[in-house]
């Protein structure tokens, strides 16, 4: 998403437009495809708080819903290993982000669906700390959040 | 060398409920040895991706906060008996593994 995002924005300045798309094309950024099989998003998996996670998914105007499921227990005896289920009751879900606000880097884990996938994930988390997990769905292009707190009474992060 | 990967599908109707256990050190590079005080450098996967019959019908991107040997839930339609299931996954130092299961 990223290096097209990139992409766009420099088509956009102009300039020499026809020579970045051959450069783009010979580069293969831009078989079909490519989309599922994107780069590690490094900016929003290194980025250390909630907001620049958010610029880094290139998610804005997210709206809080009430049809994203969140299950998972309100304690956490052992943050190193915390099961959480998302489900996501938006139709047209195309990708699931799990966040754990206060984290040392937020972002943990992406999902991206096509055809039959269902906007479901279930899988095991750590937490430094007692904070939100945020979950933030894409549907349609827009952006959708819900979150649940966590109490982690040993945290699963640091030594 | 990698852990071998464990995949287990239950097929209700067409929706096929996968799992998958994965055995990988998932280290955040945030951990510090309690002998050495050194940091443990960071290994996790970065990269894995579901197929269904050859195609790719989930990819996700990992930070290293996904819980060591990572478990995996997730649900797809569309799919009957016999069908096959590919997970493949890419950590941060280049190393890869495949399995493939059948739904049953």
């Amino acid at each position: 998403m990223n290096e097209l995002n990139e992409l766009r924005r420099a088509l956009l300045k102009g300039g020499c437009a026809a020579g970045l798309v051959a450069f783009a094309a010979s580069a293969g950024l831009l078989v079909p495809g490519r989309a599922l099989a994107a780069e590690w998003n490094k900016s929003a998996f290194e980025a250390k708080n909630v907001a620049d996670v958010l610029k880094g998914l290139g998610a804005s105007g997210v709206a809080d819903s009430k049809d994203i499921l969140i299950k998972a227990s309100d304690v956490a005896e052992n943050g190193a290993v915390i099961p959480v289920e998302v489900t996501s009751q938006i139709a047209g879900t195309q990708s699931i982000t799990i966040l754990a606000d206060k984290n040392p880097l937020p972002l943990l884990a992406m999902f991206e669906f096509v055809d039959g996938a269902q906007g479901y994930v279930s899988t095991r988390i750590k937490m430094g700390q007692t904070s939100n997990v945020r979950v933030v769905v894409k549907a349609g292009g827009k952006y959708y959040s819900a979150a649940k707190e966590i109490k982690v009474t040993i945290g699963g992060c640091g030594g | 060398m990698a852990e071998p990967m464990k995949i287990r599908t239950q097929l209700s109707g067409d929706l096929v409920a996968i799992k998958v256990l994965i055995g990988h050190v998932m280290e955040t590079g945030q951990r510090k040895d309690p002998r050495t005080g050194q940091v443990i450098p960071a290994h996790f996967i970065k990269q894995l991706s579901v197929g269904l019959n050859g195609k790719t019908v989930i990819a996700a991107q990992w930070g290293g906060a996904i819980s060591k040997d990572p478990f995996l839930g997730l649900k797809v339609k569309g799919a009957k008996a016999g069908d096959k299931i590919t997970v493949h996954w890419e950590d941060s130092k280049g190393e890869k593994n495949s399995a493939e299961a059948t739904v049953g």
